[in-house]
């Protein structure tokens, strides 16, 4: 098994409100090894973008509770303001879902590249090549460089953050929601552009979140569904997909589309009900009210039940085998 | 927003809290003033000149003998007065020409905002003087109107703008679908999504009304008769106040002036944290 | 770009004609014929009347239909006639108006830019630092809610009459005579620092509030966000969220313009500083007409001509206009 780049152990990230805590990400443990592309999947609301928000910039109303993540021999999570800034972009970057508005409208692309690099001890000539190599990549010419952002398409703005967002070539970069504001054939090529990337060495691993299990399926490598920021089951794509485990996984792929298939013999199975409300959440099993195989055990939190490398968080797997 | 919420942010906020005391205080000030002070006419000379405060004129006395905290409470309530009506006037005529223009939008967008436009490059008081300096007799209410239909310009491209927002939501669409009148969309989905805003334009309204009328008060063009806060400023500098270190004729009544507009101001952006939630302090 | 400027000087162009009309008919169909209160008015003062009359019938023409009255009227300002000035006879109201000018704007050039400069500054210095924020913000509150002619009043009389350290009244002692010696730069001088500092500091407020208010937005916006994901520090994400937050500002600047010239209109007052404002309140006093129509016409002259240098820079600065970006401004 390769080394683990990034441990991430029970970690919590709750949101203040007026009537108390929403517990959006708590308890969460997963390990990112080095040159996986790990997915993130669930429904929205499920606290897999706080989760890869959180771990790059966790600003308020986020707040850290506790548990850690551990990239490069430290807890990120509990850095001075001095330190993390160092981590970020270099170590640990990300690919907003807010890339086509993340840019400046009033300064030039190669003024905010220029001015980024040299908070990180680098400068746009320094890097020049790298930056026009990776252009290429994205299929954007170097002349967007001389550009406003306002000059650019919303997906030209996306492609340029995927290449801001690497120059540093980071262990970790974390993909948010990429794909979702995309039509099918661009999420493709965006996809492809950015497994391209990590073939040239541009980052070493991939967060990848998205709430689309289809685009998943083609780049990630390991899958971890998440439900009402609780880790659900994590586990290898191809198995994950041909045999899920947790309920919950069963009825997200069942709801999928599947081609060939037509509405009229086979219906779409959507999942009743709603993801429970985090506001001051109890304990129990998250998705008990929804699940079809609850029982009694269920009013206790599941711990993660290991499977010869699948793990799942689920009481049905208490004996190692679904009972 | 829900009721809740908006009880917790609004008593949680010190700027609110404070800026409703000291309005309160203004108000019942200029209300009761008038009656609490011993001598009824502002105008009437009922003591000695030059005199600094005292028992007798609890702010002093101007150089003829008038009781200062006596024209300070009759002058509050014509500037407390010119800013309602005023104020109030301002807030509609921009809502209304915001709301029409946004809302319609096409050749009525472009003309309306077309004379918004012009009226705001004009400054309103050297419009107001050309208006004030024909009008032989002036009283406060023609002065209130006259500053509402000047000082409007702004508003109505502000509220154009949060019309226009506003306009593309689903619930207007919805209402659209149904095929209501227009006005009933305004009134009925546009109005109250905005109230809160409207009611912070109010009150910026409200301190610019005071402060233009003071101003065309202090170059002579103010009410022809009656006191206001302006007018004793005027007469103080008129008569050589400052130079004969009356303060509490030339410096009172523009304390209480900047009193009253900077508390609106800080209400204003106190209520604009209440209701932006980006702004708010957890 | 062009289409930009060139929309805002038609724009301009219509005030202007708007501003000249209201002008001619104000006067004229004001409730109460204010021409004739006019008259009546100096009915005692043969002389006043006299030129009056000479003046309606020569540029006015008040025997003639109201179209020519209107067109005379327009021909008359293009040879730069104002009428003759009352208060001042027989001085034309164009000359007392370019003799008071230099005045006006001595004061109030300097003030706008200073305190543009220095109030952005400051406001985005205490915006999001809680305590300094918390102990600034009440003072720029104070600053900009007082009346400038008042806090001239408060500067005089503190800094003038209480402890002496300024004059009070003038632009330079009555003993003098203007020359360019170094004795009367500094008597000069002298007696501009509180005109300027009332001004200054008032506008000061305004500006650091706006600012403050501004920036704020822009630190929460998308891009402050990305900058400080990828570990930008907070003087580049405040320097990248200041330069945008200047542009509205700049667009401020031309809406308080108004107010602005208003403001230091009466502050001449306060200190009978011989600009603009003090012969306008000399006219209100002695109901010289002429002159207070005079003073009207070019104020919103002057108030265009900032208007449209102000649009030049804001073209200047703003990519998203420069590069013919359509968005409302």
């Amino acid at each position: 098994m390769r080394d683990a780049l990034l441990t991430v152990r029970d970690l919590k990230i709750y949101y203040r409100t007026l009537y108390g805590y929403v517990k959006a990400v708590d308890g969460v443990a997963f390990e990112l090894r080095d040159g996986e592309v790990l997915g993130i999947a669930g429904e929205s609301g499920c606290g897999k973008s706080t989760l890869g928000n959180g771990l790059v910039l966790l600003k308020p109303p986020m707040k850290y509770v506790g548990g850690e993540a551990i990239l490069d021999g430290k807890n990120i999570m509990a850095l001075s303001q001095k330190e993390i800034k160092r981590i970020r972009y270099e170590k640990i970057s990300i690919i907003p879902q807010y890339a086509m508005d993340a840019l400046n409208p009033t300064k030039k692309i190669r003024q905010i590249v220029d001015d980024l690099l040299r908070e990180h001890n680098s400068s746009f000539e320094e890097k020049r090549e790298l930056i026009e190599e990776r252009l290429a990549i994205v299929n954007l010419s170097k002349k967007v460089l001389n550009m406003y952002p306002i000059e650019l398409s919303g997906g030209m703005k996306q492609r340029l953050v995927m290449v801001i967002s690497t120059l540093m070539n980071p262990d970790v970069l974390v993909a948010d929601e990429i794909t979702s504001a995309l039509d099918v054939s661009t999420q493709r090529s965006v996809v492809q552009m950015l497994y391209e990337m990590k073939e040239k060495k541009a980052m070493k691993s991939i967060i990848f979140i998205t709430h689309d299990l289809a685009v998943l399926y083609q780049i990630a490598d390991r899958i971890m569904v998440m439900y009402a920021g609780k880790v659900a089951e994590i586990g290898p794509t191809e198995e994950m997909v041909r045999n899920p485990l947790h309920p919950y996984t069963k009825m997200l792929l069942a709801s999928l589309p599947k081609i060939g298939v037509r509405f009229v013999n086979e219906r779409l199975k959507g999942i009743p009900g709603y993801p429970p409300n985090l506001l001051n959440i109890g304990p129990g099993c998250r998705f008990r009210e929804r699940c079809p195989k609850a029982f009694a055990k269920c009013e206790q939190d599941p711990p993660i039940f290991d499977l010869n490398g699948r793990k799942v968080s689920c009481w049905l797997f208490e004996r190692g085998d679904e009972r | 927003m829900t009721r809740k919420e908006f009880a917790y942010f609004f008593l949680r906020n010190k700027k609110v809290i404070f800026a409703m005391c000291v309005l309160g205080f203004l108000t019942f000030l200029a209300v009761v003033g008038p009656y609490i002070s011993p001598y009824k006419d502002p105008l009437a000379f009922v003591g000695l000149g030059y005199q600094p405060p005292s028992k007798q004129h609890w702010l002093g006395t101007n150089t003829f003998g008038q009781d200062i905290f006596t024209q300070l409470v009759h002058g509050l309530r014509t500037s407390l007065f010119v800013g309602l009506v005023g104020g109030s006037l301002a807030t509609v005529i921009g809502l209304l020409i915001g709301f029409v223009a946004g809302y319609r939008g096409g050749w009525i967008d472009e003309l309306l905002m077309m004379f918004t436009n012009i009226l705001m490059v004009i400054p309103t008081l050297a419009l107001l003087i050309i208006i004030a300096a024909y009008l032989p007799y002036r009283g406060i209410f023609i002065q209130s109107l006259i500053i509402g239909f000047t000082a409007w310009p702004w508003t109505a491209r502000a509220v154009r703008a949060q019309a226009l927002s506003l306009k593309t939501r689903e619930f207007v669409d919805l209402a659209r679908i149904t095929a209501r009148r227009p006005l009933k969309i305004i009134f009925g989905e546009i109005m109250p999504n905005m109230m809160s805003y409207v009611f912070m334009v109010f009150i910026l309204q409200f301190g610019g009304a005071i402060l233009a009328a003071t101003g065309l008060d202090f170059i002579g063009l103010g009410p022809t008769r009656g006191m206001s806060l302006g007018i004793m400023l005027q007469q103080a500098t008129l008569w050589n106040a400052i130079q004969l270190g009356m303060w509490w004729w030339a410096i009172t009544p523009g304390a209480v002036i900047t009193l009253i507009v900077a508390t609106l101001y800080i209400m204003n952006t106190g209520l604009d944290e209440i209701f932006n939630p980006k702004l708010r302090e957890m | 770009m062009r289409k930009y400027l060139t929309k805002k000087a038609i724009i301009y162009l219509i005030t202007f004609f708007f501003a000249v009309t209201i002008d001619w008919v104000i006067p004229r169909f004001m409730p109460g014929n204010p021409i004739h209160f006019l008259i009546s008015r100096f009915a005692t003062l043969p002389e006043a009347v006299k030129v009056i009359q000479s003046y309606f019938t020569q540029a006015f023409g008040l025997d003639k239909p109201l179209h020519e009255q209107y067109l005379n009227f327009w021909r008359a300002l293009f040879r730069g006639d104002l009428g003759i000035s009352i208060y001042l006879y027989p001085q034309p109201v164009a000359k007392v108006i370019a003799r008071s000018l230099p005045y006006t704007l001595i004061v109030l050039l300097p003030a706008v830019l200073l305190s543009f400069a220095v109030g952005n500054r400051l406001g985005a210095f205490v915006a999001k630092k809680r305590k300094l924020d918390n102990f600034a913000l009440p003072i720029f509150y104070t600053l900009t809610a007082a009346p400038y002619f008042w806090f001239g009043i408060l500067l005089a009389w503190l800094l003038g009459v209480v402890f002496r350290l300024f004059p009070i009244a003038g632009a330079y002692s009555f003993a003098m005579t203007p020359s360019f010696s170094w004795r009367f730069i500094v008597n000069f001088l002298y007696h501009w620092v509180l005109p300027f500092s009332s001004l200054f500091l008032v506008m000061l407020g305004g500006w650091a509030i706006g600012m403050r208010n501004m920036i704020i937005y822009e630190l929460e916006a998308n891009y402050s966000r990305y900058l400080e994901s990828l570990g930008a520090s907070q003087s580049l994400i405040r320097r990248y969220a200041y330069r945008n937050a200047i542009l509205p500002q700049v667009t401020g600047l031309a809406i308080q313009l108004g107010t602005v010239v208003a403001g230091s209109l009466t502050t001449e007052i306060v200190f009978s500083y011989p600009g603009i404002g003090y012969i306008l309140m000399q006219g209100i006093l002695n109901q010289d007409y002429f002159l207070i129509q005079g003073c009207f016409l070019f104020i919103i002259l002057g108030v265009l001509i900032a208007n449209f240098l102000i649009d030049i820079f804001y073209v200047i600065i703003d990519p998203r206009i420069r590069k013919s970006y359509t968005g409302e401004v």
